[in-house]
């Protein structure tokens, strides 16, 4: 039972972080129908500024709390990434809005590889320990279950920063632009709605995102490296499809959900193969999973509101 | 026709013979990239065997030679090796000391199995490259399955584990390393009661470390490299599980102690192949000459280096000859003192009895036990 409960609390966290960086697929696909594969290197981006910034001012200020320090972190690799998201979209996404939807697939696709060559001309091939300002010392076990307390930040900031963005996109005028933009972004900007500033908008948004569940990331397994946004950038690329592209609370189940599968999965795949598979098949296990949802719900869990779109 | 082609023979062989008062030796390894620094090490090793030879005047099968350095960059990468393995023997090298990684010198064994060349290399050690079968590959230190057998009796005699987990990155070097030290603990008698499995760019390794929490075992071995160790080492203590933690060379690294930091505790065990300086027979010589000719410090294999090229050399001599084919008998049968210990080969071409260092983490640092 209680590795029972661990495994729930590992897939969790892993969930959430996937969640996160899932919204920011999903909302720009939801808008553009464009997959943003840069999207996860963004996550190493606002990683990696974070961790130069916490390293300038351990050097300024040596004697700073380490609440202080990873605010003012934030407070730098989020601009950074915001002002990163939008330039790829200016820059490269725009001009294609109107082509061939391969074209800025494989523009994303190239924006990826741009992104981490770039990091790795500025910090390096070699992987650098990340500052863990919040402490990763385990609580006191509650049943059996060691819980620490970025694990419980991980998770509690993921959910309130969700639960922001569905207010956002359903509370307020520019949530209402940018349901009216994905909706039909010609119809919505006869009625007045500035489309390019939306589009932009969703980019931005979705790269903040992207920036703090960096700094998750990389608080949580203290390493940080130029080639860390990939994994968990397909990881949660898969979680958007499994939620329902396009999808915000699809997004959030489709990252849990592909948490939970992974851990248990690895758990507990022996005893459900009787022996015949084993943790190296954790990965397939998580994509035949997809794949059943797939093939029995085509849009994802609760993809059927942008039907139209997949 | 074929009374030409046997003249022809005949007379380009006279014609090698006589002039053969130059002997090319090939060195690979990387010399550009992450690892160059090992590369330039190993190519500095052989350079000094190559220059101590050259003082002493070596006389192969009646005249003297000189002997010379073909420095190669393989840039540690598999496609690259075999161009330049290539390029050696094109150049007609008479042998190689290298290649450097197991990535280089499995694919570049090929080119030189059909060249007939003997390469020696000086710190490969994916037990692979002496397994298939072919007649010219040796290397001068321990693999990875004589790694793996040494953490397994360190493990079961001094530690007294009883219960030990594996995992492994499934790489060819992460899985044969586990394999070999998982068939090795069955002979000692201890209990391997998980077997998990992981990828070589994991970050996350709470679900297969729950599972094996389940398991109670005294140790955890980790096939693999110092990037996911770290990490995963920093889990298992977040996740409340004691015990030891053991790894090979991978692991055995500065890197690990910058990157796994408080996490690091006595508990945690590596394996090197080979011996430090310090324990090698003519270590401390050799320390001294390298630095003086070179200015710098012996960084890893550079004394597997210079044995590696003395072999090529010794076993020339007691053939009488620099042509492989002569001389290859003489290679596989050698026994001769090097600087790191006695080289001499067995049926694959690995080295009899190659050293392998038990390291401890204590006081901030690996520290060589026994």
């Amino acid at each position: 039972m209680e590795i029972f409960l661990q495994q729930l609390v590992n897939g969790l966290v892993v969930g959430s972080v996937y969640a996160l960086v899932a919204l920011g697929y999903t909302m720009v696909y939801g808008i553009l129908g464009l997959i943003n594969f840069a999207h996860g290197d963004l996550v190493m981006v606002g990683a990696m500024v974070a961790l130069q910034t916490m390293l300038f001012l351990m050097g300024a200020a040596p004697g700073m709390s380490p609440l202080t320090m990873l605010t003012l972190s934030l407070a730098v690799a989020i601009p950074v990434c915001m002002m990163l998201g939008y330039t790829m979209e200016r820059l490269a996404y725009r001009r294609l809005r109107n082509a061939p939807r391969l074209a800025p697939l494989i523009t994303a696709i190239g924006m990826s590889f741009l992104l981490q060559t770039i990091a790795m001309i500025l910090w390096g091939r070699n992987y650098h320990t990340f500052p863990q300002l919040v402490s990763t010392a385990p609580l006191q076990p509650v049943a059996g279950v060691f819980v620490t307390p970025i694990q419980v930040t991980i998770v509690v900031g993921s959910a309130l920063i969700m639960a922001a963005l569905i207010v956002l996109v359903t509370k307020t005028r520019l949530g209402r632009a940018m349901r009216a933009t994905a909706e039909n972004h010609r119809v919505a900007a006869l009625m007045g709605v500035d489309t390019n500033l939306i589009i932009a908008l969703t980019f931005v948004i979705g790269a903040a995102l992207a920036a703090v569940a960096g700094v998750m990331y990389a608080s949580n397994y203290g390493i940080a490296h130029y080639g860390m946004g990939f994994m968990p950038g397909l990881k949660a690329f898969t979680a958007a499809v499994l939620g329902g592209i396009g999808n915000l609370g699809g997004a959030m189940l489709g990252g849990i959900v592909l948490g939970l599968v992974e851990s248990f999965g690895a758990g507990y795949i022996e005893h459900m193969t009787f022996g015949l598979l084993n943790s190296s098949y954790q990965d397939i296990f998580a994509f035949i999973i997809l794949g059943l949802v797939l093939i029995f719900r085509p849009t994802g869990l609760l993809g059927e509101r942008v039907s139209d779109r997949a | 026709m074929k009374k030409t082609l046997l003249a022809l023979a005949l007379v380009g062989f006279g014609c090698s013979a006589l002039a053969q008062t130059s002997v090319k030796i090939g060195h690979a390894g990387p010399l550009t990239g992450p690892i160059s620094h090992i590369g330039k090490d190993g190519e500095n090793g052989a350079r000094l065997a190559i220059d101590d030879a050259n003082a002493k005047g070596i006389t192969i099968g009646g005249r003297k030679v000189q002997f010379e350095l073909v420095g190669e960059d393989d840039q540690a990468d598999p496609r690259v090796a075999t161009t330049v393995a290539q390029r050696l023997a094109d150049t007609g090298v008479k042998g190689v000391v290298g290649h450097v990684t197991s990535g280089a010198s499995i694919p570049a064994s090929r080119i030189y199995e059909q060249a007939g060349i003997p390469m020696v290399t000086p710190s490969s050690t994916n037990p692979k490259l002496t397994q298939q079968g072919y007649e010219v590959t040796f290397r001068v230190i321990a693999n990875d399955l004589q790694q793996g057998a040494a953490m397994a009796r360190h493990a079961a005699q001094s530690l007294q584990i009883g219960k030990v987990a594996i995992i492994d990155d499934r790489t060819a070097y992460g899985q044969g390393l586990a394999d070999a030290f998982a068939d090795s603990l069955k002979q000692h008698g201890v209990q391997v009661v998980g077997r998990e499995f992981t990828t070589d760019k994991a970050t996350d390794f709470t679900a297969i470390l729950t599972k094996i929490k389940g398991r109670q075992p005294d140790a955890v071995f980790f096939g693999g490299m110092d990037a996911q160790a770290a990490p995963m080492l920093r889990q298992m203590r977040q996740l409340g599980i004691g015990g030891r933690f053991l790894g090979g060379d991978g692991v055995c690294t500065s890197e690990m102690i910058k990157l796994a930091g408080e996490a690091m505790s006595a508990e945690t065990y590596c394996t090197q192949a080979g011996i430090p300086m310090a324990k090698m027979p003519g270590g401390a010589q050799f320390n001294e000459r390298f630095k003086e000719r070179f200015k710098t410090d012996v960084q890893l294999y550079a004394p597997y280096s210079y044995d590696a090229t003395m072999a090529l050399i010794e076993a020339m001599k007691t053939a009488s000859s620099a042509e492989p084919e002569k001389y290859l008998p003489a290679l596989r049968k050698l026994d001769m003192q090097g600087i790191t210990g006695t080289i001499a080969f067995d049926r694959n071409g690995d080295i009899r009895d190659g050293g392998v260092t038990m390291y401890r983490f204590s006081d901030g640092k690996w520290e060589a036990l026994n």
